[in-house]
């Protein structure tokens, strides 16, 4: 029977035509939006003052959350792989953040952070302080950035650290203990051993923190509104207030050329070469 | 180059309800290769990881010569292990997992290069030292877990089943090779297998192991023709020993063994032998090749014998040998090995000659041998 | 010092370290349960770190006034309907991945997994002028089949990696048997992917309920739980509310989903682990 060969397309079929439908078809219409509209409006936006403080912002937290996010990851994860008693508890505290959105993480630091919040409280208490820190308000927009650097590091070194944990188990254990029985301590084995083994994985979990972290929206508008803007926010903004879809949309093929611009470099700098060579 | 010396080595599971090393005493001599033989799960890969520090023990000691390692990490116990994975890193090219040893004990570069090649050399992998581990097929990737093991001149060299991974011609062929390598290079080898002809072949005594005790120790030809229990002598030798389960009874001048349908006469001197089992029940053992057929197979080398009846059951024609399937009586088969093709039939009633120099009898409730 | 004594003070920076990471987690969340809780005059008053009495009227005042009930309701009915459509598209795809070999299957593996690392959420602002077209805006139904475009390359990739797991002698046998294809994936295939299927539907589940970007952008008055209170206590007007109102929506916004991951956090290392790659 002739049909039964095709079966595997028609499976797949429904699910690739949605897909199809729902992201190439609209991204298509964008692009022509966009060019339709003439040159110089375009570039009218890119060079717009709020577009490249966007631009800067959203850059600026990638900077400085995601290479501490992966180091404290990694020192997790590496931590978590060796059996302990009650490992297992402190894994399932360590993996809420997972379930936890950046609307609600945002709203959760500010009960830290808020001039009535737990940590002020504390600090005036203990004596330290005599009055609060503000870390809300325009005029305390580098207290707002930091307030954000903080809650996404809370909230999102979860999932990096369960990505690396997951690679590190991956690693065979024959192979560290063959580096043991070698003569290797504790240090040359996570050097020599363990990362070098790591690196498909890291390159992996830097490019989907960074691919999120260009998306980066609830948390800032939660803490910080827009005295900081960034690029997914003020797409929100653009579309929802000004009703400018046409605006919104040179936002968002900003924010998917960058993501794609990022991977490919990623792909690129972080290659191993032992996978790469013919078996 | 050092002796192993195991003192009462135990490892205890889940707080001591599972017993998987249980009180192991053992010298392994200098320069020895000793295989530590077993079925599955019979505790010589935990001893193994014992002596190499990557587990440690519940109790009992473990001496390198005078020095007690007993608790050192494997780093301080000079040792090299080949794994049975082989463990060969992917991520560095097949110079470096050889070098990778001596670049922890700091060597210089030139001596590294000079032994890499070296070793590379013994195991005939030289072409290979500039690729990756993911370019090599299994046996090669064995010989660079090898190389890698003795470039460093370790005390001790530990195997882990190396080569139950490999397909069979390539397993005989190192065999040999690892053997060889053993004798040249002079280093005391503990060699883990569940394959009785690697141990039989390989090995300068065989320690065998069930259920975390130690049952015997001795060269080969020792484990193999004077076993001290049933497990050792059924373990070892293939086809199996053929036992049946007869009783001890006593005549004027001698002794018959009575079993279920046949018997087995012995001559008086096995009465002292036998004193203590006069009536009671005992399992009988001999080895399908101390056995041969009236008329059919040469008797010259047998000194002294026995024969009792059977109707052939079974042949099984393997081109150098034949085994002959006899039932004895009332459904008992015994196996009987006899060289090159035999011309027997089928049903045809044959008499079997049974050597008596290598008879075992073992008691049936401890499996221990009294003959 | 002895090795005994060094041992034990490994062990304890160790513990301490292990204790310090935890708390760390668990601070701010008990912190922002306990102020969602908090009667306002327990929390303006500077000397009470940790409340004393406490009260529901905050979690009232943004359930029914600010209408977050409402916003819970459409929440969990869009992740409903995201799992249903995303199931029934993504389910017989990984199927197909998993089962068949035929050209261009690794060309579309590959794209699928591209598609898991591609921004897709800001695909919202582009589906406007579409949604408005099909009248699919500020509905429901919108959100839903917004959200099964994220949901979908996740539960493409799952359900091929179990079926894979599942050996294909399993079907035949049942084949042989007398049974179709179909029934055989019914009978068979289906049962044994189950665990699967469920942490797939909760990894699912979870993105959809979190997911804002997608929800604010394409709602005005249906709005789900995390756009309705990202309008409602952020932003420029929103940021003015008072505090307590925000710990009461943290608290709101977390509760459901905590206590659906406890039922089946078994499952969560694990298929967050595989997913993620």
């Amino acid at each position: 029977m002739k049909w039964k060969s095709f079966l595997p397309y028609f499976l797949i079929l429904p699910a690739l035509a949605y897909l199809v439908f729902f992201i190439a078809y609209p991204l298509t219409q964008s692009f022509i939006l966009i060019f339709k509209e003439s040159d110089i409006q375009v570039l009218k936006v890119l060079t717009d003052r709020n577009f490249l403080m966007a631009l800067k912002y959203t850059l600026a937290l990638a900077v400085a959350i995601i290479p501490i996010q992966v180091a404290l990851a990694l020192i997790l994860a590496v931590i978590m792989n060796k059996g302990f008693k009650g490992r297992d508890l402190a894994l399932y505290a360590l993996i809420i953040p997972l379930i936890i959105s950046d609307v609600a993480g945002g709203l959760i630091w500010y009960s830290i952070l808020a001039p009535y919040g737990f940590l002020n409280k504390v600090l005036i208490n203990i004596g330290i302080l005599d009055s609060p820190i503000y870390f809300f308000g325009y005029q305390f927009r580098n207290m707002e950035f930091l307030a954000i650097v903080l809650a996404e590091l809370w909230r999102l070194t979860a999932p990096v650290f369960v990505m690396i944990l997951a690679g590190l188990q991956m690693i065979s254990k024959d192979y560290i203990e063959a580096a043991e029985v070698f003569g290797a301590t504790y240090w040359i084995k996570l050097r020599r051993i363990i990362f070098p083994l790591l690196k498909p994985t890291l390159q992996t979990v830097l490019l989907i923190r960074t691919i999120w972290s260009m998306q980066i929206f609830g948390i800032v508008w939660v803490l910080a509104g827009r005295d900081i803007p960034v690029l997914a926010g003020e797409a929100y903004y653009q579309m929802t207030e000004l009703k400018n879809y046409g605006v919104a949309s040179i936002y968002v093929l900003v924010i998917a050329t960058l993501s794609i611009l990022l991977g490919a470099l990623y792909l690129k700098f972080l290659k191993a070469e032992y996978l790469e060579v013919k078996t | 180059m050092v002796e192993v010396r195991l003192e009462n080595l135990k490892k205890y599971f889940n707080k001591g309800k599972v017993k998987a090393v249980d009180g192991i005493d053992l010298t392994i001599k200098d320069g020895e290769f000793l295989v530590l033989l077993g079925p599955s799960g019979c505790g010589k890969t935990t001893t193994l990881r014992m002596i190499s520090g990557l587990e440690l023990p519940t109790d009992g000691k473990i001496y390198f010569g005078d020095r007690d390692v007993t608790y050192l990490p494997p780093k301080d116990r000079n040792i090299s292990m080949v794994f049975q994975s082989y463990a060969v890193w992917p991520h560095m090219k097949v110079y470096e997992n050889i070098a990778f040893p001596l670049k922890i004990k700091k060597f210089p570069k030139d001596e590294i290069d000079k032994r890499v090649k070296w070793a590379a050399e013994l195991l005939q992998i030289e072409e290979l030292l500039d690729r990756y581990p993911a370019q090599l097929s299994g046996g090669q990737r064995q010989r660079v877990a090898v190389a890698r093991a003795i470039v460093v001149e370790p005390d001790v060299l530990l195997m882990d089943e190396p080569l139950s991974n490999l397909d069979a011609k390539l397993r005989v062929a190192m065999r040999a090779e690892i053997k060889k390598l053993q004798t040249k290079l002079k280093v005391t080898t503990v060699y883990v297998t569940h394959d009785q002809v690697e141990a039989m072949t390989m090995g300068d005594r065989i320690a065998v192991m069930n259920q975390g005790k130690l049952l015997q120790v001795g060269p080969p030809t020792e484990v193999y023709l004077k076993p001290n229990s049933i497990f050792v002598a059924t373990f070892i030798g293939a086809p199996e020993m053929n036992l049946l389960e007869v009783s001890v009874k006593e005549k004027e001048n001698s002794i018959i063994l009575e079993g279920e349908g046949f018997e087995i006469p012995l001559p008086s001197d096995f009465k002292e032998l036998l004193e203590n089992y006069t009536d009671k029940t005992v399992v009988f053992g001999i080895r399908p090749e101390h056995m041969t057929i009236e008329g059919v197979s040469s008797l010259e080398h047998v000194k002294r014998s026995t024969t009792i009846e059977g109707t052939v059951d079974f042949i099984e024609a393997l081109g150098t040998d034949t085994i002959v399937h006899a039932n004895i009586g009332s459904g008992h088969v015994i196996k009987v090995k006899l060289p090159g093709h035999i011309p027997l039939e089928v049903r045809s009633k044959v008499r079997i000659v049974i050597d008596l120099d290598n008879i075992h009898v073992f008691d049936k409730n401890t499996g221990k041998a009294i003959i | 010092m002895s090795e005994e004594i060094k041992r034990k003070l490994k062990q304890t920076i160790f513990y301490t370290l292990i204790f310090i990471v935890v708390s760390w987690v668990l601070i701010p969340l008990i912190i922002s349960a306990l102020y969602a809780f908090a009667s306002s005059s327990e929390y303006y008053n500077p000397n009470r770190i940790i409340p004393h009495s406490f009260t529901v009227s905050h979690i009232k005042t943004v359930l029914i006034t600010l209408g977050a009930l409402k916003g819970i309701k459409n929440s969990i009915l869009v992740a409903l309907l995201t799992i249903t459509i995303s199931f029934i598209l993504g389910v017989p795809a990984g199927y197909s991945l998993a089962k068949f070999v035929f050209p261009l299957r690794d060309s579309i593996k590959l794209s699928i997994v591209g598609l898991k690392v591609f921004p897709l959420a800001i695909m919202a602002v582009p589906l406007v002028k579409l949604y408005i077209r099909l009248r699919l805006i500020d509905t429901l139904l919108g959100v839903a089949l917004a959200h099964t475009v994220i949901a979908l390359p996740y539960v493409i990739f799952i359900t091929s990696s179990i079926f894979v797991g599942i050996p294909k002698e399993y079907e035949e046998a049942a084949m042989v048997f007398g049974l179709t294809r179909f029934g055989s994936f019914l009978r068979i295939t289906l049962p044994l992917a189950l665990p699967g299927l469920a942490a797939a539907a909760m990894f699912t589940f979870v993105m959809s309920w979190n997911e804002v970007f997608m929800a604010a952008v394409l709602t005005l008055h249906n709005r789900t739980l995390p756009a309705q209170i990202l309008s409602l206590l952020a932003g420029a007007t929103g940021g003015a509310t008072p505090a307590y109102y925000k710990f009461a929506a943290a608290f709101i916004m977390i509760l459901p989903a905590m206590l659906f991951v406890f039922f089946a956090r078994k499952y969560l290392i694990t298929m967050w682990g595989i997913s993620l790659k």
